[in-house]
């Protein structure tokens, strides 16, 4: 547990910190387009009433992520950034139109201070790394090739299109998405036959398949960065005491999207029921664990869904209530604000959620 | 395999009546299972050590251990004494007591008796052809090898005999691999844990609660595997080869011209093929088939039938049984209701019945028995099965009787005709044929009625040896 005075310290920072963000995304002379014309539509200020986080969650309402689809692009771009080429990421867009986040540096320096938590013995220095993942028109493909880049490593990479998988799945052609999927695997494992690999990123049902047909202490991989879709508490345990045999191949967890970052795990073990919890790049995003009919973070260790606020200068988006649901969990000391846990697709115990083989 | 796992994931099994929980399960997920799959080839090993001779003395001393002694359950050090495992099964079932008592004897006598199945399976070949892999019989050089290195087990909740079925694969030296039901793990662990403490290899058995993806692995990657479940469930496997799917039954009693006048001499064994173990059987007879006095029929078996109340769990007369799961009985009582008031169906239980189908009784989620007079075989409830006590009485004339029954497991034919006979003999579409009035739940054991397990796990090829 962290010291009082470390979470105060926390808070403080990131008070400040959207305090200087409120400044920037209001203010004529650094703000984008869409945020200036929306604060004239309200009858109350940001720059006056919004001085830290407390305020900004009572203030302003939910994100609409309808936003990111529907409206151009260039409304999205903050003045200080006016005519400097963007990165345009995506995500959603199984069927329609997707939704899009541009950006210029925000990966790399989230992914820059991610390297620090990073190991140098599951994560050699100076080396390879394979991604077999979602790339195209993602955040990830960039982020990872820099996180990548940034240890000294370069990195190959096996596409998976998960829009594809999806409508497979939701058309119940599950041999089809179990064909492609081995596909992806094959592509893989010829990679790692003819190049030497020692840090991979991939999604949990993909190394358990890559697992399954090649012995990945052998082939030389020392850490396994792993995101994308559900983890509990038995499928955790199972990856790293079967898949990654015990520890002798690095599990690092991930939880992130092209709307937030990437948020780091607590270290999972037996000691705490392999429950993986993940905390926020804070101050850059924030995740709050909320009853979203009160605005009120939930108690700690109960479900609630999971909220993000992203706070940098490059895009602001408050309040936007993720698809997820999770545990809230305390501080830590490595990151002494809330951690979100076992997180879960909302609705995931009522109701049958097609999160597709990848 | 063979080792205790608790899972993070967990299940339920909860008493039919009041929810109590009576065990909890630990679900792996599919990996698990597919990662043990990869080291079977150590399981059949285990079992390859013995003989065929003493795999068939400990299945017997597994018998006797089952039907009467004190074995392991979960985890914990628990004991389960046999009173123990009547009692809970019966709670978590809804199976009276005598029920589970006839099961257990089914079970026993099956476990005891493993020679005379075992020869009827293999058409008596010396056991020591499996032992070697080849010898002679009848004069003639025979040669069997294992078509696979498990069996595969995706089972059922509904009653515990089922579990007969797969028992011989291990004195065939086959391990199996299974999936228990939710609502019944308490057959199949026990039986497991009287092999194990009457000397067979633990090695040889794996028991993994799961989800639909561990399910279609156990079936998929085992190379043989059984397959238990409702037409939408067994449609999925229809023709391939490694997957041996149980369904339904639509067991039937079938009358002759000949022995129709007296239909009322062959009421008792028409009672005992749709009621036994509670109507909820595949080898239970779910239509009647006679050329005439339908209606009359209908009525005698409503009559019969009709006043049946849930008893007691502990009352030896108990013939009916809870829902383990309320809704399925609700959702057969609907449909039942539906169907019958399509024209052409009359409810020949209801007179006799004094209240409604489904009953809150004795804590739990009953159905009473239900006969339904039908017109022909075109109504919707002519040839159906339902988890209880359920028949149909249809008139159809005797040369038109074979092709309008399909696709039947258990066929009662009540003749002497011997051109009918002759004809039943040759059906194709009835898989154990009796004939006189013979209980459709009157299996033998040393004839396969629903496949066979021996030509299943073990192929005859060919085979040369220099001198």
């Amino acid at each position: 547990m962290p010291k009082e005075e470390q979470v105060k310290n926390a808070a403080d920072e990131l008070d400040a910190h959207v305090a200087e963000i409120i400044k920037w995304h209001f203010s004529p002379e650094t703000g984008c387009p869409f945020w200036l014309g929306w604060a004239k539509e309200q009858n109350w200020n940001p720059l006056e009433e919004v001085s830290n986080f407390s305020d900004l969650c009572s203030k302003f309402p939910n994100f609409q992520d309808e936003w990111l689809r529907d409206l151009p692009n260039d409304v999205w771009v903050p003045q200080a950034f006016a005519g400097r080429p963007f990165n345009i990421f995506e995500t959603g867009g199984t069927t329609g139109m997707p939704k899009q986040r541009i950006g210029w540096d925000d990966f790399r320096t989230d992914y820059t201070a991610f390297s620090d938590t990073l190991s140098d013995e599951h994560f050699p220095r100076n080396h390879y790394w394979m991604m077999v993942g979602p790339t195209g028109p993602r955040r990830l493909r960039l982020a990872i090739e820099h996180l990548a880049n940034e240890r000294g490593c370069s990195c190959y990479f096996v596409d998976l299109d998960p829009r594809w998988v999806k409508r497979l799945i939701a058309g119940k052609q599950f041999d089809q998405a179990r064909a492609y999927m081995d596909h992806v695997v094959d592509q893989a494992l010829t990679i790692l036959k003819h190049r030497s690999v020692s840090a991979l990123f991939t999604t949990p049902k993909l190394l358990e398949a890559l697992a399954e047909r090649k012995d990945l202490v052998k082939t030389g991989i020392k850490g396994v960065f792993c995101g994308g879709t559900t983890m509990d508490k038995q499928y955790a345990r199972f990856l790293v005491e079967e898949v990654c045999e015990g520890g002798q191949i690095g599990f690092v967890p991930t939880y992130g999207n092209t709307l937030m970052g990437l948020a780091r795990h607590h270290p999972i073990s037996a000691d705490n029921d392999y429950s993986i919890a993940y905390y926020a790049p804070q101050p850059r995003a924030v995740l709050r664990v909320i009853n979203p009919d009160t605005n009120q973070a939930v108690a700690y260790d109960t479900w609630g869904r999971v909220e993000l606020t992203t706070l940098t200068k490059e895009f602001f988006m408050p309040r936007f209530l993720e698809r997820d649901e999770a545990l809230r969990r305390k501080p830590w000391d490595e990151a002494p604000w809330d951690g979100v846990a076992e997180v879960r697709p909302f609705g995931a115990m009522e109701k049958k959620i097609v999160e597709g083989v990848y | 395999m063979g080792k205790p796992y608790r899972s993070f994931n967990e299940s339920e099994v909860k008493d039919y009546r009041d929810g109590s929980v009576k065990a909890t399960l630990s679900q792996v997920n599919a990996g698990v299972i597919r990662r043990d799959l990869r080291d079977i080839s150590r399981a059949r090993d285990a079992l390859s050590k013995f003989s065929t001779r003493e795999l068939i003395d400990i299945s017997a001393r597994a018998g006797e251990l089952f039907l009467k002694e004190s074995l392991p359950l979960g985890d914990e050090g628990h004991q389960q004494t046999a009173r123990d495992y009547l009692e809970t099964l019966s709670s978590t079932s809804g199976l009276p007591h005598v029920m589970v008592q006839r099961n257990m004897d089914k079970i026993h006598y099956a476990l005891t008796h493993l020679e005379l199945i075992l020869n009827g399976l293999t058409r008596g070949i010396d056991f020591s052809i499996l032992d070697n892999g080849h010898g002679e019989q009848a004069g003639a050089p025979v040669c069997f090898y294992p078509t696979t290195e498990a069996l595969g087990l995706v089972m059922p909740s509904n009653s515990p005999a089922v579990n007969s079925l797969w028992l011989p694969s291990i004195a065939l030296k086959i391990p199996v691999i299974m999936k228990p039901g939710r609502e019944e793990p308490w057959t199949p662990y026990r039986l497991m844990q009287a092999f194990i403490t009457a000397g067979c290899p633990k090695e040889a058995f794996g028991f993994y609660p799961t989800d639909h993806e561990g399910a279609g692995d156990i079936l998929k990657l085992c190379g043989r595997a059984l397959i238990f479940g409702d037409k939408s469930t067994t449609d999925l496997y229809a023709g391939d080869p490694g997957v041996q799917v149980h369904g339904p039954g639509f067991s039937k009693i079938l009358i002759g011209d000949d022995e129709i006048e007296n239909w009322e001499k062959y009421i008792d064994v028409m009672v005992s093929s749709i009621s036994d173990n509670g109507g909820r059987s595949c080898v239970n007879a779910s239509a009647v088939i006679v050329p005439k006095y339908g209606k009359e029929i209908a009525d005698t078996l409503g009559k019969r039938l009709g006043p049946l109340k849930p008893l007691p769990v502990d009352d030896p007369n108990a013939v009916l049984s809870g829902f383990a799961n309320p809704k399925m009985g609700e959702w057969i009582d609907q449909t039942l209701e539906s169907d019958l008031a399509e024209k052409g169906a009359i409810d020949a239980t209801a007179p006799y019945r004094d209240g409604p189908r489904l009953v809150q009784a004795e804590g739990g989620t009953y159905l009473r028995p239900t006969i339904a007079y039908c017109e022909s075989m075109e109504h919707l409830l002519s040839n159906r099965e339902f988890l209880c006590p359920y028949a149909s009485v249809v008139e159809v004339p005797q040369n038109e009787m074979l092709r309008a029954i399909g696709p039947t497991l258990v066929v009662t034919a009540i003749t002497a005709n011997e051109t009918f006979k002759n004809q039943l003999l040759a059906s194709s579409n009835v898989e154990r044929l009796n004939i006189g009035p013979i209980s459709t739940m009157k299996i033998s054991w040393d004839q396969p009625h629903e496949g066979n397990m021996f030509e299943f796990l073990y192929k005859r090829r060919s085979i040369g040896m220099a001198a």
